[in-house]
């Protein structure tokens, strides 16, 4: 295979992640690798009493973030396996209170939360997956632990590389979208265009940053730094197209476990962004991560803004106009020169024919 | 109207990251763009028609706005002095940067054709000016709200159909209340009529466009931009109906709705900003419209693509 033959670009498939959260085990090593790789400063330091997340959420300063969701699972016996396909159940759906209270130990029924550390007992994590399971002290009500390292997506359309007024971001040969940091002025844009909440400005420094899918480390033949420090494989890299392959197996054999809940997110390129480049393996809705459970890039429907813009624009020049128009018995002080008049009589047409336009 | 409240969520967490624009800034220069571009329109009007004491005050706030509009952008970037990085490249799938665009253009314009005026020099060139002022202005009194729009934000995306049409009735409102307080009566009849047809399209696109973004429009309602945008509409009324009715006769009627009608402009801009940061802080407001999206799309056999936003509304 000569360059002759095939294209440039073709000889570089496109790389991503493939995160099968069905094994991650939470420990963080994503997030650490990254921000040792990259030189990531610290974060916020507090303690949330969001299970064991305090990271919360992705950022300027968090381009991996390991969710942890606590899910009680109610009228369950202790030690039937995984999770089952019950959802919507369970305590504060919208996630306000019922956190915090570790070590309180629970007491049944929907509402308990675990109990560390006391008399609770956790049993053993789910054979295939199904998250981690546990019981409460009394062993009254069932919880499941899901966990999940989320990523940039590296969307095939990227909202803030649309966006980004200045070509800071661009898409690397990999597929995956990066920042130049010595290019961005900190505009904001993309922020607000991300319809995942990833990239975002980094207070202090006032530039955007998200994950560049470790373009340093791609360039000279390594994976990502997560991906290298997951000791589970939870964290996958590799070409795009292998990953799906590998991941559309790995969800048939996860319902022939019986863990009916397992579903792809983001593998799909007919979805509202193209398909991601770092997709995922969940057990339950997206949203319950924290992940839109139907993600749109925004531009998709651009040209139909500027169309309604122009539209706009137009009805207020024939507005102006017609203001114009209506006035045309009235006194004026200026006298009037011919060429004045010649123009007067030319918006005088173009009033009537707003006019005629806008009654339409 | 008002939906269950039965979504999931990842501990109440937005799923979208926040807005990292300032309002003073952001809200800020919607209003002032919005004037600016207006006011450049009706300038040239009353430029073409012998009206030069309405001409030069709509010329000077012309200038004076967009001034104040590049100075605010320029503040709100996170290192402001990269702000000629916004000229680096022409991205059409971009609105700030067309924006950025547009603005290159538009403010030398509108500068001529203030300063000609006001020094007398040049009258051709400044009638040339003021007339390609008018018309750019009227794109930068509309793009502003693609800019907007053209984000993940719920109460900003969903509105995008109306959002030009109110950002042109607001402008228009703005820079006929401005020039119903800055010319005499007698030639400030266009300034007064801009006003009352600005502040009817402006009342009446922000219905529409409220009853057309199903759940997105509930942050107008609540909240901050809720009262702003209360504010705005009786601002509005009362200014339109002294335009039309008092404004002829006296000047201090005309002073009275003509900053009435400002303020107004200002408070529809400054809810518009906080409805769509009270959008992008809730997380219901990004799950539950895309939920009820993917749910109508399995109802669908055979439709696999997203469906029109506009038509997927709130459960009842």
């Amino acid at each position: 295979m000569t360059t002759a033959e095939r294209p440039g670009p073709a000889l570089q498939p496109e790389m991503g992640f493939f995160t099968d959260t069905s094994i991650c085990i939470g420990c963080k090593a994503c997030e650490v690798a990254c921000k040792e790789w990259n030189r990531i400063p610290v974060d916020d330091m507090g303690l949330t009493g969001m299970s064991y997340d305090n990271t919360q959420g992705l950022g300027g300063s968090t381009w991996r973030h390991v969710a942890f969701v606590e899910q009680p699972l109610p009228g369950r016996t202790p030690g039937d396996g995984h999770g089952g396909h019950e959802h919507g159940h369970g305590h504060d759906e919208h996630g306000h209170g019922g956190h915090g209270s570790h070590g309180s130990g629970g007491h049944g029924g929907p509402g308990a939360d675990l109990g560390h550390g006391g008399d609770g007992r956790v049993v053993a994590a789910g054979e295939l997956g199904g998250g981690q399971t546990a019981t409460t002290g009394d062993g009254g009500s069932r919880l499941r632990w899901l966990m999940a390292s989320d990523v940039c997506k590296h969307c095939s359309r990227a909202g803030c590389l649309d966006v980004c007024p200045t070509g800071a971001l661009f898409r690397t040969e990999f597929g995956s979208v990066v920042v130049q940091q010595d290019v961005c002025n900190g505009c904001g844009y993309c922020v607000s265009a991300c319809p995942y909440g990833v990239i975002d400005q980094r207070p202090g420094d006032g530039r955007v940053f998200k994950c560049t899918l470790c373009y340093d480390r791609l360039g000279d033949g390594m994976e990502p730094a997560c991906a290298k420090a997951c000791p589970t494989r939870s964290i996958q890299f590799g070409p795009l197209e292998e990953l799906r392959a590998r991941a559309r197996e790995r969800v048939g054999e996860l319902h022939r476990a019986g863990v009916g809940e397992a579903r792809l997110y983001g593998e799909d390129t007919e979805d509202g962004v193209g398909g991601d480049h770092a997709f995922f393996l969940l057990l339950d809705e997206p949203e319950v991560y924290g992940l839109p459970p139907d993600p749109v890039v925004p531009t998709r429907d651009l040209p139909d803004m500027w169309r309604h813009a122009g539209l706009a624009a137009l009805t207020l020049l024939a507005g102006v106009t017609a203001a114009f128009a209506l006035g045309r018995g009235e006194t004026r002080r200026a006298p009037r020169t011919a060429a004045r008049r010649g123009a007067a009589q030319a918006v005088r047409r173009a009033a009537r024919a707003g006019k005629r336009g806008m009654g339409r | 109207m008002v939906p269950k409240g039965e979504f999931r969520s990842y501990y109440g967490m937005p799923v979208l990251n926040q807005p990292t624009w300032k309002a003073a800034d952001i809200a800020g220069y919607l209003f002032m763009g919005g004037l600016a571009g207006a006011s450049s329109a009706l300038a040239a009007g009353a430029e073409l028609t012998g009206r030069p004491a309405l001409a030069r005050p709509a010329k000077i706030t012309a200038l004076g706005a967009i001034s104040l509009s590049a100075a605010a952008l320029i503040h709100d970037l996170g290192r402001p002095e990269r702000f000629a990085n916004m000229l680096r490249v022409f991205k059409p799938t971009s609105p700030m940067s067309m924006g950025s665009w547009l603005l290159a253009a538009y403010g030398p314009l509108a500068g001529l054709g203030a300063v000609t005026d006001v020094t007398g020099l040049f009258p051709r060139a400044g009638r040339a000016a003021s007339c390609g002022a008018g018309v750019l202005g009227s794109l930068v009194t509309t793009y502003t709200a693609v800019l907007i729009c053209d984000t993940a934000v719920p109460s900003w995306h969903e509105g995008y159909r109306q959002m030009p049409f109110v950002f042109a009735g607001s402008a228009a409102s703005a820079a006929g209340g401005l020039g119903m307080i800055a010319a005499p009566p007698a030639q400030a009849g266009p300034a007064r009529r801009a006003a009352v047809l600005g502040a009817a399209l402006e009342l009446g696109a922000v219905e529409r466009m409220r009853r057309s973004m199903g759940l997105a429009a509930e942050p107008y309602g609540a909240g901050r931009a809720g009262r702003l945008l209360r504010a705005a509409t009786a601002l509005s009324v009362a200014g339109a109906a002294g335009a039309a009715v008092l404004a002829r006769r006296s000047r201090t009627a005309a002073i009275l709705s003509g900053a009435a009608l400002l303020a107004s402009s200002a408070c529809t801009r400054f809810a518009v900003f906080h409805a769509g940061v009270a959008s992008a802080r809730d997380p219901k407001y990004t799950v539950v419209p895309q939920r009820e999206r993917l749910e109508a799309r399995a109802k669908e056999p055979g439709a696999h693509r997203a469906p029109d936003p506009a038509r997927v509304t709130a459960p009842g």
